[in-house]
């Protein structure tokens, strides 16, 4: 679910506040939203694929927090990882949308376990 | 469209309400407004990112006109799974749709194309890709798109015919809203009985309580014991990756679970005895450096947890699909999606798929094609009813109950106990995957319990009424579900009885349930749609 919010990152667009559909955000009069309701995360990564700042990180685990050293998670360069693999924004021209691709997988996978 | 200050309340006044904005709701939208519609779509969380489609991938079901035995055959091999409840009519009706209007998204979607500048295929779609497109769309057509604003109820004229709904906003404190409306379209998706499938905590059956309120019935609820493997912890219910996977147990013996129809069972079976741990290894290597651009949220997990998913052996879990990749919903009466109750149209994951996929999950695809296709159906008949019924505040009055109004003294009754309670009739592999009747009697008792319980104390407005009316539609699903199990004392498709392991010939017909105080189960004939009824 989601941990926190990088606020040196954070350009208080607000963007994540509009696109969460849990509603997990609370806009402020000034600066970075607030994770005001962390339980109602449904650990879908959305919020990610819309900040441009790369400044959200969602934790893997969807069944209770397991907080992350926000430093440790900037180095570690996971931030932004799923808006770069999904071509989006600046990204467009390097990391082309390959969904189509899925079909064939399946269907290689039917013949390997004939 | 007209919008009217009422105190506190916000009213708009609109030809078609869509209740939903995943991908049914939006292609109903959609059809609607280019039918010249008015037409304002409500969503619980934001349209584009809520709904099981924006994180997952759809890959539509797909068969082009050409060459003619194409669909001929995709019919035929659905047919063979479908157990008796497919209805080839309906699968040809959707194969054509889809072909017909995925296409007509290229101004909103980059369908990949070839050297050749050729579209390689417009069947296979990223799901945030997706919902973005369809939002785009909508908003371009002219659709009013209210975010963050759930239905809690609908609202019916004197004759029971249905001109609008209500419901609150959730980032304006819980304020209100009412929305009058020539003819309404719930497509507020299934349930996963709240379950970590990727992308459905907003899917608790809301379409399933609203329309069972208005009168409808619902249809094929025993199909819901769909499960989907993910890492456990996690919600990644992606299925590709594992259709190269190995499973083991904690001793480290590998689980006999080979890709194919029987392999959930299998897992299941092993699960109940303990831990099983999977392994990615034998995925190509070619596909393995692809994953990240095929379906880039797949290694968010493993990424964070520190998993080498194709070195390393990580746990794994199953999560329930419900009515997601399951079947059952509100039963379809006319061509249009019309629910017998004037007024009223299902599309997507709200509508019964029984129609074009039988007794065995629809997985992503034929279910995907299903909800483009009733949406689109139910988005134009609601459009031309529109046309006929003008909507307007008078008269109408609002249908729900349970969870809003006590039938009682109203005292405080705990959602969220609602909800564990639910979570723990309906996700245990030995209870909806592996049934039995004695199973199915003892879950009846505790669910019925849960009910009176909402149904005489709970009472609610403003934002606790959300989570109460979640509750009240989950405890509903479930009831239905459990019950129609109960009846149909059979194994067919994805309904599995212990006790009753083979299919029982006479048994090739729908149950239709329905009821809240008391539910009911009864049979029908297969093929009882018509074109001619409920179109009113």
């Amino acid at each position: 679910m989601i941990e926190f919010i990088v606020s040196e990152r954070c350009t208080a667009c607000d963007r994540c506040v509009e696109v969460c559909p849990s509603n997990v955000f609370e806009p402020m009069e000034a600066g970075p939203p607030v994770i005001a309701r962390q339980d109602d995360c449904q650990t879908c990564f959305m919020c990610e694929l819309y900040c441009t700042a790369d400044a959200l990180y969602v934790g893997p685990n969807a069944y209770h927090a397991e907080p992350a050293d926000p430093a440790a998670v900037i180095a570690s360069g996971l931030l932004g990882q799923y808006r770069r693999d999904s071509g989006w924004d600046e990204w467009q021209d390097h990391y082309p949308n390959e969904q189509w691709l899925m079909e064939t997988v399946f269907r290689r996978a039917a013949e390997a376990a004939r | 469209m007209s919008r009217i200050g009422n105190g506190e309340e916000e009213g708009l006044v609109a030809d078609v309400l869509v209740i939903g904005g995943g991908m049914a709701g939006a292609w109903a939208a959609t059809a609607a407004a280019r039918e010249g519609a008015h037409v304002v779509l409500v969503e619980k969380g934001y349209c584009g990112t809520s709904g099981a489609t924006a994180a997952a991938g759809p890959g539509h079901w797909w068969a082009p006109p050409d060459p003619p035995e194409a669909r001929a055959n995709a019919i035929a091999q659905r047919q063979r799974i479908a157990f008796g409840l497919g209805e080839p009519h309906w699968m040809r009706r959707v194969l054509d749709e889809t072909w017909r209007l995925l296409p007509t998204l290229a101004p909103y979607y980059d369908f990949p194309k070839d050297d050749q500048g050729k579209v390689r295929n417009y069947r296979a779609l990223r799901g945030p890709e997706y919902m973005r497109a369809l939002r785009e769309q909508i908003v371009d057509l002219g659709v009013v798109v209210l975010d963050h604003s759930p239905a809690l109820e609908l609202l019916a004229h004197a004759d029971g015919a249905i001109g609008g709904a209500a419901g609150i906003r959730t980032q304006r404190g819980g304020s209100p809203w009412r929305i009058a409306a020539g003819a309404v379209v719930l497509a507020a998706g299934g349930t996963s009985f709240r379950s970590h499938l990727l992308g459905s905590r907003n899917n608790t059956g809301d379409g399933y309580l609203m329309a069972a309120e208005a009168g409808a019935e619902l249809s094929g609820m025993e199909f819901t014991a769909a499960y989907t493997v993910a890492p456990q912890h996690s919600t990644m219910t992606r299925t590709m990756s594992y259709a190269f996977a190995d499973y083991f147990d904690a001793d480290g013996r590998q689980i006999d679970a080979p890709f194919g129809p029987d392999q959930t069972e299998r897992l299941a079976q092993a699960l109940l005895a303990g831990p099983i741990y999977c392994s990615l290894a034998r995925l190509p290597e070619d596909v393995q450096r692809h994953l990240p651009t095929i379906s880039p949220n797949v290694m968010l997990p493993f990424a964070r947890w520190g998993i080498d998913p194709f070195r390393e052996r990580f746990e794994v879990t199953l999560h329930t699909d419900g009515t997601i990749r399951g079947i059952g919903g509100v039963r379809v009466r006319s061509e249009d999606c019309g629910t017998g109750v004037p007024g009223l149209y299902v599309a997507g994951d709200t509508a019964s798929r029984e129609l074009v996929a039988g007794a065995s999950s629809g997985g992503g695809n034929v279910n995907s094609a299903w909800a483009l296709s009733s949406g689109s159906w139910a988005g134009r008949a609601a459009a031309r009813r529109a046309r006929r019924v003008p909507a307007g505040f008078g008269g109408l009055s609002a249908l729900g109950r349970t969870g809003l109004r006590a039938s009682g003294r109203p005292r405080p009754v705990s959602a969220a106990e609602a909800v564990d309670a639910v979570r723990a009739e309906m996700h245990p592999y030995d209870k909806n995957l592996f049934r039995t009747g004695k199973g199915l009697a003892a879950s009846r008792r505790t669910l019925d319990a849960v009910w009176s319980d909402l149904a005489t104390h709970a009472a609610s407005n403003g934002m606790a009424a959300l989570a109460l009316r979640e509750a009240t539609a989950l405890v509903a699903s479930a009831r239905w579900s459990v019950a129609s199990a109960e009846a149909r004392t059979e194994t067919r498709g994805m309904h599995r009885r212990l006790d009753h392991p083979t299919l029982d010939p006479d048994l090739a017909v729908r149950l239709i349930a329905g009821g809240f105080d008391t539910v009911t189960v009864r049979p029908q004939a297969t093929a009882a749609t018509s074109p001619f009824e409920s179109v009113a």
